[in-house]
């Protein structure tokens, strides 16, 4: 009796069978050449591996506030205090002007993106460092763990724009229609970070001395975006220089969205055009430099 | 049908690099600047400050072949094995894989403490390769093949050493690629863990599935492969059947082991008291060996020059097994004579004699020292100066008979067994009262 109860009924055999199956069928053909240029940027592989990109975006998430008091809650805890000071300095010090809207709620649309875009740069641009005992054991492709660093802050993005919602009732400011273009923007303020993350931490696993820098020149970048201040206090013949920056465009044009007022669609357009310009050069320079990534990092 | 195609595949470090991984922006700059004085050097340069970690390597692999890659430390194999699965380029030549690969170059990569057993099955999985779904059809049989059902849902910081090794293995176990490349993962765990993993493999590679194997252990080489390659220095140096090619590497010159010979004083170990000539392993009729069988005696030749008569200094071996486990030491002042004879100037000779039936399978290392004892002091040591491989055929008269599966134990001595019978049924008052002493 025992005995025939430990033969299995039939799922063994049949896993079996349809791995048997899979290997029949398809045999896939990996050449491995050395890679010049961009020959071996290889976006099916990409694709085969988009559960990968899930699966440690989802790692970042679930790790980031481990063992931390507060949770969750530190993803609106930091744009939150940004605003209250910006409120205070800015705002009722320096009487900075904030295009006919409360201050708080202008400073706050411009700190979600920013917060979203500082942090996704900082965690990607370290991601590759961080990772290195993925990188010499494992293939996949090098492009999923910035990716999946920017990916991660998204939710906090989300979780973040909930204070704004609740600001925007408090001053009884109503979404409009324009609020349709918002996934849009987050889009390519997401391929933004992607772009420039991906550079620093291709960047980084050669020159340690980015881990130091960036901080620095994030700090530097907030200034040179219009967050404390709108971008119509800048002198009319110089703005074309604050444009080059396509972050400023983009938080103009979140702005715009949240609060229903015109947008400025050149200004949308030159930020996406500097936006795609710079994620195919940053694509260009982390396929030259992944190839050493295993023997450098 | 084709599985692995390498074609002259080369691969070039260059020893700056591995002497400081990253560069700084400074030392860039600086490389910048002084770009047009390098113009006068470079000749020089150039081939000093890289190594070739593969040259010129050539070879097919058929499907469904369980293939050893054997060399010493430094031949290229962990090179080899990365550039298989891709994790770095080669510098020139290529590959061709009929099948999607799946490496195991460690155990757990991946692995987050502070998530749970069943989040890391999931994590590990996609970072190998699998699907989700994959993953999820397969997730009753990783935990219970690991044994964690308990603790699945509990940080693997938690977990003991054992268990986190065992999860991390059965996610591995079950990946099921067409070719497999494995490289000293058995180097961890314990006898029952590496024997998990000897089966697994087997079983995949009776699967027609492929597996290439780099490793260490002989035995495990011996009983697991059908084909071996040999690679010493980036270069592939044999390939053929697994008893010729690990008979030509364990005996082969190049670099030996078995022999270690000081050519002159300055470098030699020793003191003014004593300096070490040479030492070496060899076979009863004084020739140099690399391996020897277990059922075997062989010798171990210690030559110094004692410099003083005032003392009586003694050679000292010490025995260590490749997991680093001291086996034992000995003193040529076992020799009583010796012992006590008044020493002159000159060259000396010791030879220690290590009988058959004693060693275990496996690679042994000798470190050899001299000393002189009340007061104690040592004069020369030179560590692991020498090293030997013991194998076992397993041809049934050794100590481990017709079995031939792994066999415990740091030593295999053959010892004398005493056999007594009488014939007879036991009954409930004889069970105990019965005796075979007469």
């Amino acid at each position: 009796m025992d005995f025939e109860s430990t033969v299995p009924e039939s799922s063994v055999p049949l896993g079996d069978e349809r791995i048997e199956g899979e290997i029949s069928n398809e045999i896939p053909l990996i050449r491995i050449r050395p890679a010049k240029g961009w020959g071996g940027f290889n976006l099916r592989d990409l694709w085969a591996y988009r559960e990968l990109l899930y699966f440690l975006t989802w790692r970042d998430i679930k790790i980031r506030y481990k063992q931390t008091i507060l949770g969750v809650a530190w993803a609106i805890i930091q744009p939150l205090f940004a605003m209250l000071m910006f409120t205070l300095f800015f705002g009722k010090l320096a009487k900075m002007p904030s295009d006919g809207i409360p201050y708080p709620v202008f400073a706050y649309a411009g700190l979600l993106p920013w917060t979203f875009f500082s942090n996704a740069v900082t965690n990607s641009g370290n991601s590759l460092v961080g990772n290195s005992n993925l990188i010499t054991k494992v293939y996949f492709p090098r492009v999923i763990i910035p990716g999946a660093a920017v990916c991660a802050g998204i939710v906090d993005f989300l979780i973040a724009s909930t204070i704004l919602l609740g600001l925007m009732f408090y001053y009884g400011i109503a979404l409009t229609w324009s609020f349709l273009i918002f996934p849009l923007l987050m889009v390519i303020t997401t391929l933004l970070a992607l772009g420039v993350g991906m550079w620093v931490s291709a960047l980084n696993v050669k020159y340690r001395d980015i881990r130091y820098a960036l901080p620095f020149l994030i700090q530097l970048w907030m200034f040179a975006t219009p967050i404390i201040y709108p971008l119509n206090i800048v002198p009319e013949r110089f703005r074309w220089v604050m444009l080059i920056n396509p972050l400023s465009g983009l938080v103009e044009a979140f702005r715009a969205t949240l609060l229903g007022r015109p947008f400025n669609w050149v200004e949308i357009g030159l930020a996406c055009l500097i936006t795609f310009a710079l994620l195919a050069y940053s694509f260009y320079v982390f396929r030259r430099m992944e190839k050493s990534f295993a023997d450098v990092v | 049908m084709k599985a692995v195609k390498v074609e002259n595949l080369s691969k070039q470090y260059s020893i700056g690099v591995s002497r400081a991984p990253y560069a700084t922006l400074r030392d860039s700059i600086a490389g910048f600047a002084n770009a047009p004085l390098k113009l006068f050097r470079r000749n020089k340069r150039a081939s000093d400050s890289t190594i070739w970690a593969l040259k010129d390597v050539s070879f097919e692999i058929n499907r469904g072949e369980l293939v050893g890659i054997i060399g010493r430390n430094g031949a290229g194999k962990s090179t080899l094995l990365k550039v298989l699965s891709r994790i770095t380029e080669p510098t020139r030549g290529g590959v061709d894989i009929f099948g999607r690969v799946g490496s195991l170059l460690e155990v757990g990569t991946g692995f987050h403490p502070e998530l749970t057993g069943r989040e890391n099955i999931y994590l590990n999985g996609a970072i190998l390769g699998m699907k989700r779904q994959e993953i999820e059809r397969k997730f009753d049989e990783i935990v219970a093949f690991a044994e964690v059902q308990k603790f699945i849902d509990t940080p693997v910081k938690r977990f003991s050493s054992g268990m986190y090794l065992r999860l991390a293995f059965a996610v591995a176990a079950h990946l099921e690629p067409e070719i497999l490349l494995v490289d000293e993962v058995l180097a961890v765990g314990d006898n029952n863990f590496q024997k998990k993993c000897l089966g697994k493999m087997e079983e995949m590679s009776s699967g027609g599935r492929t597996v290439l194997f780099v490793s260490h252990n002989m035995p495990a080489v011996l009983r697991l492969c059908n084909r071996v390659i040999l690679l010493d220095q980036g270069q592939l140096l044999a390939d053929g059947s697994p008893q010729q090619v690990t008979r030509q590497y364990l005996s082969s010159s190049t670099g030996s082991q078995a022999e270690r010979v000081w050519p002159s004083a300055e470098i030699a170990p020793g003191d003014t008291v004593a300096r070490l000539r040479s030492i070496r392993v060899c076979d009863k009729a004084g020739k140099t060996i690399e391996a020897t069988d277990i059922r075997q005696d062989f010798r171990i030749e210690v030559e110094y020059w004692n410099l003083q008569r005032r003392l009586r200094p003694s050679v000292l071996l010490i025995f260590t097994n490749e997991d680093g486990v001291c086996l034992f030491q000995s003193n040529d002042f076992n020799n009583n004579v010796w012992a006590d004879t008044r020493r002159e100037p000159g060259l000396v000779r010791s030879v220690c004699k290590l009988p058959g039936n004693f060693f275990s399978e496996g690679r042994v290392l000798v470190t050899v020292g001299i000393g002189t004892y009340n007061p104690n002091l040592l004069h020369a040591i030179e560590r692991d100066a020498v090293a030997f491989q013991i194998f076992d055929r397993s041809e049934g008269d050794g100590v481990r008979g017709e079995y031939v599966g792994e066999w415990p134990g740091v030593i295999r001595p053959m010892l004398d067994w005493e056999i007594n019978t009488k014939a007879g049924n036991p009954t409930a008052s004889s069970y105990q009262e019965e005796s075979l002493h007469t």
